[in-house]
Parts: structure tokens; sequence; C-alpha cells
């Protein structure tokens, strides 16, 4: 028996005399790893995604440390040191038009740029799901009326409907936030609506139905483990949108407000200077793109982690 | 031999009736799905389902044939409340299904299901064992219990636990999968098993161990089955009685060896002959059937299978024939059976009564 491959078929059971034999030890536990269990596995294995995770990780820890680790005062800027550039004995990173030190800037600069960059995709994640899965699972015409609502939001190119939501609940960090997870609930609710509706109709939804089990515990056995994997992995893709939207209306004035620091704002305030020090005028765009992709790369790993084999 | 594994036998307070009760009454079952025909087109139904009625007795196999899209698994599916049904009744050891005594609930514990698909009838982020335990969890056992009794429900249908029970399904083959699903089936203890197509995606050999595995399961745990094929050798093979459905109703039912051997409606026969024989001798010269199903949003007056059979005459257009008995465990829905319906081919009265 021990010596078969996995793969030959199964003892005939006639053979057995109406009962295969049973194991001398049905107790002989072995623990499954569990479908989470093996995503973090395979994605430990995956070295671009583990590049991405450490690089976030990174920025993250600077950007919470950044109060007490910034080499100079963010705020003290110099008139007469203003633009020096990158690579210059005391600013590391040049410093900015009003004479402020670039890097302790980027530094603290990420907290904010971080924050309104992630919270909207969390909040959107929680509300858009919950919307998406109901809509998917109950289907009918609640089905209707919450998806055709959710399309009305896509008649707007996201970045307008960005703005028009910042410029109408007026300028400020919690605002953006607000139209930021307006933005993307829709486009989360409708992944999450797709892929609900498509588990729903599986068998293995019927066969939990059959054997007796309330519609919430169905959702929270069967479906939710199936549908939060795809939903997380396009949540996790929009980061980097979020953060690039974030700073387009701290850009345009309708986030962050000077003198804070915010990469967005940043790229705004030192628009001017790009002729005179390109390479300093670019960093905080350059930050953006690093998170950015790095966000982008670790969801991809992300994804084809949670691959299930067909 | 062995203790006995899994659970014992049915208790035998849950039998009510008596072993003379029908373990499933349907009577005039209907489903019709509506479908539109375009923008500002007349709404149409399917008449998937039109009234269909028959009895599945305690303890036998009851074998439903017919091609497909002739509303076998819905049928299935109204029988397991997986879709509500229009109209009709059904009654499960004497008891209607969604009555007072008998809610939805508790006639789930004592039927189940085993789906054609394998592979999506499991879910493919659940191990094995979960899958099986599920059912039972559900119905209030404790986690270790549950999951015992997965583990012996493997070992029932022969998959060792101790290898297979922590697979996921993509781990499996499509015979290992269908064992899988028929103990998760049997994990809630049920008096009624329904088989739709549950044989059909295995290879032969594959099939054969688990038609076997089928039997023996029927024997050991007193189980009834409702068996869904359009394999007729199949269907020989494990079924006591036999329904033969075309287009939406059940056109005859008898014992399988009586109604495979010497079919009495047109449709078995043709159905029958378009079996390949082994025979070189007995060969089929002439398609049997010509043509698909009619449309089931316009089914054809009268006998429904009138436009394609053989021994179609005038009054088979405008008469809808009755199920009735040619013998007392045998009836058929055709006009050329039936004394005095009009049809040249019809016995006479006398030689009827």
């Amino acid at each position: 028996m021990a010596t078969l491959a996995p793969h030959a078929t199964a003892p005939l059971l006639d053979v057995a005399g109406g009962a295969a034999p049973l194991p001398d030890a049905p107790d002989a536990f072995m623990p499954s790893r569990g479908f989470w269990g093996q995503v973090g596995h395979k994605l430990l294995r995956d070295p671009v995604a583990m590049t991405a995770a450490c690089v976030i990780l990174a920025i993250v820890a600077v950007a919470l440390l950044a109060p007490w680790i910034t080499p100079m005062d963010p705020y003290r800027g110099s008139m007469i040191r203003r633009l020096k550039p990158v690579g210059d004995a005391t600013y590391l990173l040049g410093s900015d038009e009003l004479g402020r030190d670039m890097l302790s800037r980027l530094m603290l600069g990420g907290r904010l740029s971080l924050f309104i960059g992630v919270t909207p995709v969390i909040l959107a994640f929680v509300i858009g799901s919950g919307i998406g899965i109901l809509a998917g699972y109950v289907g009918g015409w609640l089905n209707t009326v919450l998806m055709r609502t959710i399309d009305v939001f896509f008649a707007f190119p996201s970045v307008l409907l960005a703005i028009a939501l910042s410029g109408a609940l007026g300028a400020g960090v919690f605002n953006s936030i607000v139209s930021l997870t307006c933005v993307f609930v829709p486009q989360i609710a409708r992944v999450a609506e797709s892929v609900t509706t498509q588990i729903r109709s599986r068998d293995y939804v019927d066969a939990a139905r059959l054997s007796g089990a309330s519609t919430f515990t169905i959702l929270r056995v069967q479906v939710l483990g199936n549908v939060l994997g795809p939903i997380f992995v396009y949540a996790t893709s929009l980061i980097s949108v979020s953060m690039i939207l974030a700073s387009g209306l701290s850009f345009l004035g309708l986030g962050v407000k000077p003198p804070e620091p915010e990469w967005g704002l940043m790229l705004n305030t030192l628009r001017t200077a790009i002729y005179v020090n390109p390479l300093v005028a670019a960093l905080p765009g350059l930050a953006i793109f690093i998170v950015s992709i790095s966000f982008n790369l670790f969801s991809d790993g992300l994804r084809s982690a949670m691959e299930v084999k067909a | 031999m062995s203790t006995p594994i899994g659970q014992p036998t049915v208790p035998p307070d849950r039998d009510r009736g008596g072993p003379a009760q029908p373990l499933l009454s349907i009577d005039g079952l209907v489903k019709h799905f509506p479908v539109k025909k375009g923008l500002g087109g007349r709404p149409a139904v399917v008449r998937a389902v039109d009234g269909v009625d028959f009895t599945i007795l305690k303890g036998e196999t009851l074998g439903i044939v017919g091609e497909s899209g002739c509303g076998k698994s819905t049928t299935a599916r109204l029988i397991m409340g997986l879709m509500p049904h229009d109209s009709g009744e059904l009654l499960f050891d004497g008891e209607l299904i969604g009555g007072r005594a008998l809610p939805w609930r508790d006639f789930r514990a004592q039927t189940q299901m085993v789906f054609q698909d394998s592979y999506a009838s499991l879910n493919p982020r659940m191990t094995v064992e979960g899958s099986i335990a599920f059912g039972p969890r559900v119905h209030g056992v404790p986690k270790r219990q549950a999951i015992e009794r997965a583990r012996s429900l493997l070992a029932r249908v022969g998959l060792e636990p101790s290898r297979f029970a922590a697979r996921y399904p993509h781990e499996l083959s499509g015979g290992q999968r269908q064992r899988v699903n028929i103990a998760r089936a049997l994990a809630l203890q049920p008096r009624l098993v329904v088989l739709d197509e549950a044989v059909s995606a295995l290879d032969k050999s594959v099939e054969a161990q688990v038609l076997n595995l089928l039997m023996d399961l029927k024997q050991e745990f007193a189980l009834t089955y409702l068996f869904i094929s359009h394999d007729l050798n199949v269907v020989r093979f494990l079924c006591d009685r036999v329904a033969v459905m075309y287009l939406g109703q059940v056109v005859e039912i008898g014992p399988a060896d009586t109604v495979l051997a010497s079919p009495a409606h047109p449709y078995t026969a043709a159905l029958l002959s378009s079996m390949p024989s082994m025979d070189p001798d007995a060969r089929t010269q002439v398609a049997p059937l010509a043509g698909d199903p009619p449309n089931p949003i316009d089914p054809p007056p009268g006998c429904r299978f009138h436009p394609r059979c053989t021994l179609a005459e005038e009054v088979c257009k405008g008469r809808v024939p009755p199920l009735a008995p040619v013998d007392p465990v045998h009836r058929v829905a055709c006009l050329a059976r039936q004394p005095g319906s009009g049809h040249s081919a019809a016995p006479t009265l006398s030689v009827a009564a």
C-alpha cells in the first residue's frame, strides 16, 4: 500500500468484503496547512513579491519613525540654501524651494502619503466587498438595485470623480480620504459581485445548502474564502492608484495643506524648480513610483500564490 | 467481518410510514422557466418539468433516463428544494415536504445529493475531511466527532484517511473526488440519496468501481437511490425500476427489467435501439430517432413525441396520452398502448379487461 504512487486508484472495494480496512491509528492527526498557510508558503518563495514586501515595510517603517529619525527639521527653511542639488554635503537629497531638507521631508511626507493612499482602499475593501457579496449572493432585484446604482459612479472617470467630491467636500485630509473611498467602493463592489455570482452557482454551494446550513454559515465558510482572495488582490493593486490620486488631490490643493510635507504636494510646489534642479523636483514622484510599483508587484505575487490548480 | 464503520443503519424510528409507504411521492410537479424573447417579445416559458409524478419505494433504486434537456436534473433539483417548484406536491414518507410535520431543514437531513461535476461540487479551498465534516458541523456535531466521522466515511468509500483526509480536491482524481462527494452525502445519515449523473463523468473502469461502491453502501446504510443518468447500461445494472422522461414528462415507468427488455413506449424503444450493440449482427442500421427534441418553449400539441414517433397517427396530434398502466407495475403514456384510444395499434378493450 505504502509503495503506491499517490495518484494510484483507491483499492477496489469489493476486495475488502464490504469495508475497506481502517488504518490502525485513526487519530494519526496530520494537520493540514490550510489554504492561507499554503498561500503564505508560496509567497515566501516568490523573490519579486518578497522584495516588494521588504521595500514596502522599509518605507512604512521609515515613515512611522520619521519624527524621531529625520536628519534635519523638515519644516525649517533657509532662504540662502534653496534648491541645493542631490548629494550636497548638508542636504543629502538636496533642498526644496524654501531651503528645507528634502530627505527629512520625504521621510515625514511618507506618513501622510501612505495614510491617505492606503486608508481609502481599506475602507473601500470593507464597504465594497460587503455590497458586492450581498448583491452577488442574494441576486434578483437587490442585485439589480445595488449594481445599477454602482454603475452610475462608473459614468465618471475616477480622477474627475475624486476631484469633484473633494472639491464639494472642501480641502483636507479627511475629506480626500472620504472622496477616494467613494471612488473605490464601486470598483471593488463590482469585482466582489462578479466573483460571488460565479461562486454562488457552484455545486459545492448547493451541496452546502442541502446540508441545511444557514445563509450566513454558507457565506462565512463556503463563499467568503473563495471570494475574498480575488477581491483582496484587486484591492492591493488599487493602493498604487489611490496613492497617485491622493497625491494628485494634494497637487491640486484639495488634500494636504502646506507646509505639511506630502509627496503629491511636494511635487506640486517643486514643479517650478524643474528647470533649475530637475532631480530634486522629481524626487517625490520617484517615491510615489517606488511605493506604487512595490504594491503592484506584491499584489501580482499574491495573485499567483492564491491560484488554485484545477 | 468488520465492525460497522461510520454510522449504524437507519434508526427504526425514522421510518414513519412503514415499509409499504413510498419514501418519496411526487405528484404533478411543474417547473416553468420564464424566458424573454428579445426586446418587446412575448414572454415565453420553458416547460422544463411539466406535470411529473412518480413514487420512490423504500429501499429501491429508481432510475430516471432521457435525453439531455428532458428535465431529469431539474426534477432532481426540485426534489432537493434547490429551486422552488411552481406547483405539485412532494411527500417524503407520507409527510408534505416543507409542511408543518416536515420542515425543509428536517427533510434535508434525510436526503442528500451527489452532483455530476465532482470538482465543482467540492470547495477548492477546503480539505476533503473539512468538506465531509461540514454537514455534521452544521447540525451541531462537535468538531472532533465530525472529523472522526468524516475519516471513517473516507475509509468506507475506499480512501485511506491518513493519505487523503488533509488533501485538497485538486490533488485527487475524478473517481477519488466522486468518492469524497459520496462520503459527504452520507455524512448526514440520509435515507434518500439523489445521484444526478454521478458516474457519467468518470472513466469506464472507475465508473464500475464507483457503481459497486454505491451498491455496497446502499446495503450497509439502508439507502434508497434516485439515480439520474443517460446511460441505459448503467441504469440496467443499478436500478430496480426506471422512469423514462421526455420533454418534462414521464412517458414510461416500470421495473427496469421489463422497461429495458420490452419497452412499451416508442420513445423508450428508440432510446434502446440507439445503444450500440456488441453483436455485429444487431447493428443499428437506421437512425432510431430523427432530429432533436422539440423546443420545450413550445411543445407539440397532443402527444409530445408524435413528430418523431414511428407509430404516430392523426389521433396522437390531438390527445394527450395519460400515464396509464399496461400491467400493475408498468405504466406508459402512449395512445398505441391504450385500449379504446382510437389509435389503430391500440389493444382492444376486451383484451385489456
